[in-house]
């Protein structure tokens, strides 16, 4: 038996078995889970199958497709800021004129707000948005002759306090893997392209970006999902699950009001499938579009 | 280019030198404001530490601290009357130290599996690792949510660490890492009459480390901050972690507001520390595993 588990034919499938047991345990038998529960109308006690009536209510559900719009909206708008924003960061500290100790704070101070958690950054950017004057983000305003904002009540001026909390919290993070993707780029390539003449932005289009394509799919990838999945920002900046007309609730903030708040498990699993099958919809055509599974299975 | 430059004296200014040194001013430029643009929250919510929380409430937080009124009675109260505080601040520090060393152990293990053998179903397995990756944990919350509960583990601290031990991002991870180390060194271990696992724990585990540095940031950031999660399994406040404890301060009424801001404030500093330990290995770990074409 012993000399069986530690044959060189039973050791891989060994090594990947906590991978197949987290697989099964903690997604697929959820997962199925899940799909059933959506079925069905669960109170305390008592489990009756509703067939797809779950999934009609969705259909008619303001509240979802506004979750929805909002979610989508917000995860949008950080990729437009999130991915051009650090790489233009990383090509810059990267760049040879740059003093390398002024790059060394830059990336130090960057990355640092990823490290609070989103409790504290939430207090913090709820108490620079606060209403009154007084308040940094008023403060800002008054500089320019603008009148004191209420920020956290209109729809527009409490997504801007959001996506700042993502670009403070999330440009360093996504510098840092395109840091690591540049790294990965033989300098004699921009030699190279010295040589034949070609300018800063030249080399840019023509090399940098193609060498880090991987880089940009896989910070794409996650932005998508850290935007889709959005909640807790919310959560804290609003002080809970509700906001003024809703204006900060994302669909998994609606997967937390039924599931957790009203205790509509039935109704909350069948919004929880939906959600994942737009994801993973999102994401196979994602990763289709770039190659990533072609390549995993020819390596 | 370079020819004429030989023929000017030293010292005389050339359109390129200039446009050279105009450059270098603007990146220095860009990167200190950029750098005291990412710094304004963690001021704020220092000189918020020195103000009372009714004031907080009412003016909200800006950059100038008020001599005035300014005192240390919310820095006394955190070391002398902060409630539960500390016990929160320790069941993080556990429950981060359990995770990072767990989940690099279990997953580095996986991700040795996927980059060193051949074997049938690792192309199938291969690919759930990466749609595990896509999908968004707080998807399949309530289900685990019910599981947990149905299998007993509720209110348990196996309940926050298990489902993250075979971590996707970080399997993925270490297997483009490994997948620079030689196989020669498998063939090299088992001639020494070493076996499968002895090979992964003797020979590998010892030249990770660069990788494990950088998955211990990201790790330990995952876990000292996680807030979702714990704050469903979790019920007994002496079991809360820091993040959940923080939450229950905030109330409307800002009663508790002088120990939030300054428990907040205090709670950044074991992850920072984490970070600049390691920092020197990051960029390094995660070129090494990054992902590549």
């Amino acid at each position: 038996m012993k000399r069986m588990l530690y044959s060189a034919k039973a050791a891989p499938y060994l090594f990947v078995l906590p991978f197949i047991l987290t697989f099964g345990i903690f997604w697929a038998y959820p997962l199925v889970n899940s799909v059933i529960m959506s079925t069905q109308d669960i109170l305390p006690g008592q489990v009756s199958s509703v067939g797809f009536a779950n999934y009609e209510r969705i259909a008619g559900d303001r509240l979802f497709w506004l979750a929805m719009g909002n979610s989508f909206r917000y995860m949008l708008l950080t990729l437009l800021i999130l991915v051009p924003l650090p790489l233009a960061l990383a090509v810059l500290v990267n760049s040879r004129i740059t003093s390398s100790r002024l790059a060394g704070i830059f990336k130090s101070a960057l990355f640092v707000p990823a490290l609070t958690s989103v409790v504290v950054a939430g207090i913090v950017f709820r108490l620079m948005f606060s209403e009154t004057e007084t308040a940094l983000m008023n403060q800002i305003l008054g500089v320019f002759g603008l009148e004191p904002e209420r920020w956290l009540r209109n729809d527009g001026t409490a997504l801007v306090a959001l996506l700042l909390l993502a670009t403070w919290r999330w440009a360093g993070v996504n510098m840092m893997y395109f840091l690591a993707g540049l790294q990965a780029i033989p300098e004699e390539y921009y030699e190279a392209a010295a040589i034949d003449g070609a300018n800063a932005w030249q080399r840019f289009w023509n090399i940098t970006v193609p060498g880090m394509k991987p880089t940009i799919v896989y910070v794409l990838v996650i932005s998508v999902y850290g935007g889709l999945a959005m909640f807790l920002e919310s959560f804290m900046i609003f002080g809970g699950n509700n906001s003024p007309q809703n204006i900060g609730l994302t669909i998994v903030g609606y997967l937390y009001r039924q599931g957790i708040e009203k205790n509509d498990l039935g109704y909350a699993s069948a919004v929880g499938v939906v959600l994942l099958v737009i994801i993973l919809a999102i994401n196979l055509v994602q990763l289709g579009a770039t190659g990533a599974f072609k390549k995993e299975a020819t390596r | 280019m370079s020819e004429t430059r030989t023929m000017v004296a030293p010292g005389v200014e050339t359109p390129a030198k200039r446009r050279h040194l105009g450059a270098r001013t603007v990146t220095a430029i860009v990167l200190i404001v950029g750098t005291l643009i990412a710094l304004v929250p963690f001021w704020a919510i220092f000189v918020g530490t020195f103000h009372d929380g009714n004031m907080l409430v009412r003016y909200g937080l800006n950059l100038g601290i008020d001599f005035s009124v300014a005192n240390f009675d919310n820095w006394v109260m955190l070391f002398t009357n902060s409630g539960s505080y500390f016990t929160w601040f320790f069941n993080s520090l556990l429950l981060t130290a359990a995770q990072v060393v767990f989940t690099l152990l279990v997953s580095s293990f996986v991700a040795y599996g996927f980059a060193m053998y051949e074997f049938r179903f690792k192309t199938t397995l291969f690919i759930l690792v990466i749609v595990l990756m896509t999908i968004p944990f707080e998807m399949l919350m309530l289900p685990l949510y019910v599981q947990t509960n149905n299998m007993g583990l509720s209110d348990s601290y196996a309940a926050v660490l298990l489902p993250f031990l075979a971590q996707a991002t970080t399997i993925f991870f270490f297997r483009q890492y490994l997948l620079g180390v030689p196989r020669e060194i498998l063939e090299a271990g088992r001639i020494d009459g070493v076996t499968e696992f002895g090979i992964f724990f003797k020979l590998v585990l010892p030249i990770m480390t660069p990788a494990m540095a950088a998955m211990a940031i990201l790790n330990g950031m995952a876990s000292w901050n996680n807030f979702l999660w714990p704050l469903l399994v979790l019920r007994t406040p002496e079991k809360y972690t820091l993040p959940i404890g923080l939450n229950t301060l905030l109330t409307p009424y800002g009663n508790n507001y002088e120990l939030l801001i300054v428990g907040a404030f205090f709670s950044i500093f074991p992850i920072m520390i984490l970070f600049f330990a390691f920092q020197r290995f990051f960029i390094a770990g995660m070129t090494a595993g990054a992902v590549k074409g």
